[in-house]
């Protein structure tokens, strides 16, 4: 495997990586919530995704046109009838209410679906690859990275082109204004985290094809998800993209010096730009 | 005839165990201005926050139009027509001009003022409408303020502290705009440090101090010495 090779592989992986830090970085930005939760509820949509394949046969991809609404709906729901009470200038409460939520998932997850890795089958696509000169990649990772940068342009035209995406940035600048012209400011949260859970659900899905799963992996792509919006830096989303994608190029190599080094390497890159740069590369919160 | 558009009736309000209003009662008339004064620490702003809902209050304390409003929150009060041009301006940071007046137009009611009317009152607005805001300066951005209250079409405006920070040419200018609102139909609160600007502008003053009314009537019937004593005391 050559030198190019390794860094397009690292880009493609740093897309899936996008993907869970998307979220992550829009709900952090609007809210300043630390969502403990975020990669055990990829998880959560990766086994409703499963349940839906399961019960009706389709396609996994099919399957999203319900996993999406289904999970959107859950975010609402979690964030106007429980994160919003705990709103406030302290930022400690909903981050402890999202680690119950955490425990709480994977504990259902647990007893439903026991121990077992599951994993979806998305027919060809999951070994077909591209050829490019002596080089080839899988078509589910190039579909995963433009799938992450359809997204993020996609919640960057929704931030700065619409009604709700000016009330995201209004009621993320100042919250007790933003609510005295009018805006519905817990309404406006929910609506994020809505947002935010389709996001995870895409994440989740693509995950889910990609690799097996089981009740306990969420904690992992948490990790990965705050590593790539702390390297992009706090609540740029384009930064996230960057933040994923160095991520995975560091991956990469590291698994290609070892595979045992395969994540030690991602967080050491991680680490790198913490201390070089303490507030990511592209930071938009003070 | 009962001629009163907002109504504040025995009004204690604070933060936390802090009590910092205690007793406030006055009316606002329709088509009017009045004018609030008192020192630091008077409890002015205090008032403004307790009247938009942002400080704990009681469903009969406040009334607009006839109705209690006291129990509702600050965004629905803007929905019924009481905007703000809070101290310090407080623009949205990460909006650009146009968007700080569009996004109080999207959520505010319709009615005389638009943007491009905004525009017209402060023509400087719409030659830096794609600006970030608080790349302004501290009048221009004290325009945004007053024009995001006005493209709501708000019945009342609560003015707090117009002139702080500014240049004496600079409140000049935004004290020029007061007619054109005024005769758009829009009363006012105005809170103003300028004892002698606030008396010119208002029908009806009110003096606080520590958080109590101490002094209350017609602008007119007032000399500039007691206003002097009011806002100081003895």
């Amino acid at each position: 495997m050559n030198f190019i090779e390794l860094i397009i592989q690292g880009i493609l992986l740093g897309g899936l990586y996008a993907l869970f830090a998307a979220g992550l970085s829009l709900i952090f930005g609007i809210m300043r919530l630390v969502n403990i939760a975020h990669g055990d509820f990829i998880i959560l949509s990766a086994y409703i995704a499963y349940l839906v394949i399961s019960y009706t046969g389709v396609h996994p991809f099919i399957a999203l046109l319900l996993v999406i609404p289904i999970m959107s709906m859950l975010g609402y729901m979690i964030q106007r009838y429980i994160l919003n009470r705990t709103m406030g200038d302290d930022i400690l409460p909903p981050l402890l209410v999202t680690f119950g939520l955490a425990v709480i998932i994977q504990n259902t997850l647990l007893t439903t679906f026991s121990t077992n890795t599951h994993r979806l089958t998305a027919g060809d696509i999951d070994t077909a690859s591209v050829g490019i000169l002596d080089m080839h990649f899988g078509l589910l990772p190039i579909l995963t990275f433009f799938v992450a940068i359809i997204i993020i342009f996609g919640l960057e035209l929704l931030f700065s082109y619409t009604k709700i995406g000016r009330a995201f940035r209004a009621t993320s600048d100042d919250r007790e204004m933003a609510s005295a012209i009018g805006i519905n400011t817990k309404h406006v949260f929910a609506m994020a985290m809505a947002l935010c859970f389709c996001v995870i659900s895409v994440a989740g899905v693509l995950l889910a094809i990609r690799s097996s799963f089981d009740p306990f992996s969420g904690p992992a792509r948490l990790i990965y998800g705050f590593e790539a919006v702390i390297i992009g830096g706090l609540g740029s989303l384009w930064g996230t993209l960057v933040g994923g994608i160095i991520l995975g190029i560091a991956q990469i190599f590291g698994a290609h010096i070892s595979p045992s080094f395969q994540i030690l390497a991602g967080h050491l890159a991680f680490f790198i730009i913490l201390a070089v740069r303490p507030k990511g590369l592209f930071s938009k919160v003070e | 005839m009962d001629n009163s558009l907002l109504r504040i009736n025995n009004l204690s309000s604070g933060y936390g165990d802090f009590q910092a209003l205690f007793d406030v009662s006055f009316c606002l008339e329709k088509n009017s201005v009045l004018g609030l004064v008192g020192a630091n620490g008077a409890g002015k702003t205090t008032l403004f926050k307790s009247i938009l809902g942002l400080l704990p209050r009681e469903k009969s304390m406040i009334q607009f139009q006839r109705q209690d409003i006291g129990h509702l929150s600050a965004n629905k009060l803007a929905g019924l027509g009481i905007a703000m041009v809070p101290e310090g301006r407080r623009l949205f940071s990460s909006l650009s001009v146009y968007e700080n007046l569009q996004i109080a137009a999207d959520y505010g009611r319709k009615g005389y003022w638009t943007i491009e009317r905004v525009f017209e009152l402060f023509p400087i607005l719409a030659e830096k409408q794609k600006m970030p805001s608080l790349s302004l300066s501290g009048g221009q951005q004290q325009m945004v303020a007053i024009g995001r209250a006005l493209v709501a079409n708000p019945e009342v405006i609560l003015f707090d502290e117009l002139s702080l920070g500014l240049a004496p040419t600079v409140v000049n200018d935004v004290y020029a705009a007061m007619p054109s609102i005024i005769e758009s139909g829009i009363s006012a609160i105005l809170v103003e440090q300028d004892i002698e600007r606030v008396r010119k502008i208002s029908k009806n003053l009110v003096c606080m101090r520590e958080g109590k009314i101490v002094l209350s009537g017609a602008a007119s019937q007032f000399t500039k010495e007691q206003l002097t004593t009011a806002y100081f005391g003895e």
